[in-house]
């Protein structure tokens, strides 16, 4: 699974590398690395790392909801024509 | 043009992106998003899908992902005719053509430009060639220098010591290797965030055992017999034993491509008005090329109107989804890019964070924590307003100061913070090069500069 991570966002909560430890590590006091091709089998944690993000920093394939909220905004520009 | 055209132009339109990377891809899915149900064709140099740059310096040199699995992940379907692997190398603006270097060619509607910048390559060719000179920009460089970096080379050297130089020599030092930064100005960053903040990324640096050299420039760069580099020879006389070099001098706006085609491209990016329409070499706006991205120069209301370019991630992804929106929108409905700038850096285990523009500050306060820390914010001034900050290990100020830039806070900073210590009670000069040097090709331009000139002639103020 693809994934990345927009760090202009990220405000180094840690919440993605406490609840997928093995996708997302702090380096440092608060930067973050992170693998950009989570293997298949994180997909649960990686989902539930999306979904905790304060700030919405995370972008992942194929994972139900994750992603969209970049969309969102063309979204709404699209239904208000 | 007729008032449906834009109506006609999301049904059954053409449009062709040349750029496959993040800015291209953003781009198409915004296209898609908006409902644009016609014919979307990318074209990108590299055989590659678009892939994401910031991880190839930092966790890919450190062995934590690999070069060839950095793909960006899609947002959405965007049903695109891919042609990767295969140049722009021509524009024909009247016949709405972009010609390949396979020859073939591309008719369009609307065009969205997205090449980007490359690598500025070593200045003498034939010592470039040498085995063990690397650049870091696509991931061939990356899996290049990882594999050249894990084969344990006695000695990296590295020149430039701008973001991505100091991010290669952090990776080096944090996996055991030595390594020696060669800089021209008297620190690291110091064209980005000038030399008050540059002083604190030279001790990082040399306390984290890297060999940094200053004030100097490399003279040239010395092979074996069998053409493998071994030495890099400096101007002030020295000579360092290195059997990997890494060239990290800036980035060149690919525009190469666009030479001729009457658009308004040269060697600062291709200019284009706040809505991302290109202007053509006359300074008309043009109104079926767009661009977006790195190669961009658009104006920006918060920096006085001065044409911005920008290599920054998160301007590639925002003028992407403004470009697209404005491709197949009527004219009324078009967005303004003005995106707060800003970027992320990550070396020796220090998180650097920037809002605004530093370059155009003169002053500097720091408002949190104290360089001696390493912990702090700074604040910069420009013509008593506050244009930018930079965190090191402090970024959650950051959010903070983007709305104060945006809102013309006054400088020096007035409010009281938590823990002001003595040395940010007083702005101190932000401490900038001069930015006609060579070497720190300004991030801001002037907008008295012309973009159909092609021939920029530095003429530094002082020696």
């Amino acid at each position: 699974m693809r994934l990345v991570v927009d760090l202009n966002k990220c405000q180094g909560y840690a919440q993605c590398a406490f609840l997928a430890p093995d996708v997302f590590a702090m380096h440092g006091e608060e930067s973050l690395v992170y693998n950009p091709h989570a293997p298949e089998e994180q997909r649960e944690r990686l989902a539930r790392a999306v979904a905790a993000c304060p700030v919405q920093a995370i972008t992942a394939d194929g994972l139900d909801g994750a992603g969209e909220q970049s969309t969102g905004s063309a979204q709404e520009a699209r239904d208000a024509r | 043009m007729p008032a449906d055209y834009v109506d006609w132009l999301r049904r059954e339109g053409r449009i062709v992106i040349v750029g496959a990377s993040l800015a291209g891809l953003r781009a198409a899915e915004t296209l898609r998003a908006e409902g644009f149900a016609g014919e979307l064709t990318l074209i990108g140099d590299e055989p590659y899908e678009p892939y994401d740059r910031p991880p190839l310096s930092k966790s890919v040199l450190l062995g934590k992902a690999s070069p060839h699995r950095t793909e960006l992940p899609h947002r959405r379907e965007i049903d695109a005719k891919w042609r990767l692997g295969v140049a722009a190398t021509g524009l024909d603006l009247s016949a709405k053509r972009v010609k390949l270097a396979d020859g073939d060619e591309v008719e369009y509607d609307r065009l969205l430009i997205a090449t980007g910048v490359r690598a500025r390559p070593w200045l003498k060719a034939d010592e470039g060639r040498l085995d063990g000179v690397c650049l870091l920009r696509t991931r061939d460089d990356a899996a290049d220098l990882y594999q050249r970096l894990k084969a344990g080379p006695r000695r990296v050297f590295v020149i430039g010591a701008g973001f991505a130089g100091s991010e290669v020599a952090s990776a080096c030092r944090e996996t055991g290797i030595p390594v020696t930064v060669a800089e021209r100005a008297g620190a690291p960053l110091v064209g980005a965030l000038g030399g008050v903040i540059g002083a604190v990324a030279a001790d990082l640096q040399t306390e984290n055992g890297v060999d940094l050299r200053t004030h100097v420039t490399v003279t040239s760069l010395e092979g074996d017999s069998v053409g493998r580099v071994r030495a890099v020879h400096l101007s002030d006389e020295s000579v360092v034993e290195a059997d990997v070099v890494v060239v990290s001098l800036g980035s060149v706006r690919n525009t190469d491509w666009l030479t001729g085609s009457g658009l308004g491209a040269g060697p600062r990016g291709i200019a284009c008005d706040a809505g991302c329409r290109a202007f053509d070499f006359r300074g008309i706006v043009t109104d079926d090329v767009f661009v977006a991205g790195d190669v961009a120069r658009s104006p920006h209301a918060l920096f006085g109107y001065q044409f911005l370019s920008l290599e920054h991630w998160g301007n590639a992804v925002a003028q992407a989804e403004t470009a697209a929106h404005n491709m197949i929108c009527h004219g009324a409905d078009r967005r303004p890019h003005l995106w707060m700038p800003a970027f992320w850096s990550s070396m020796f285990g220090v998180n650097i964070k920037s809002v605004g523009v530093p370059p155009m500050g003169d002053q500097l306060m720091i408002t949190q924590g104290a360089l001696a820390e390493r912990r702090f914010v700074g604040v910069y001034g420009y013509q008593g307003r506050v244009i930018a900050a930079v965190s090191f290990d402090n970024a959650r100020w950051l959010e903070f100061y983007a709305r104060q830039i945006e809102r013309g806070a006054p400088f020096p900073v007035e409010f009281p913070t938590m823990d002001r210590r003595p040395e940010g009670r007083q702005p101190v000069a932000a401490d900038f090069p001069d930015p006609s040097l060579p070497t720190h090709g300004p991030t801001v331009t002037l907008t008295g500069y012309s973009p159909a000139d092609q021939q920029l002639v530095f003429h530094p103020a002082r020696h």
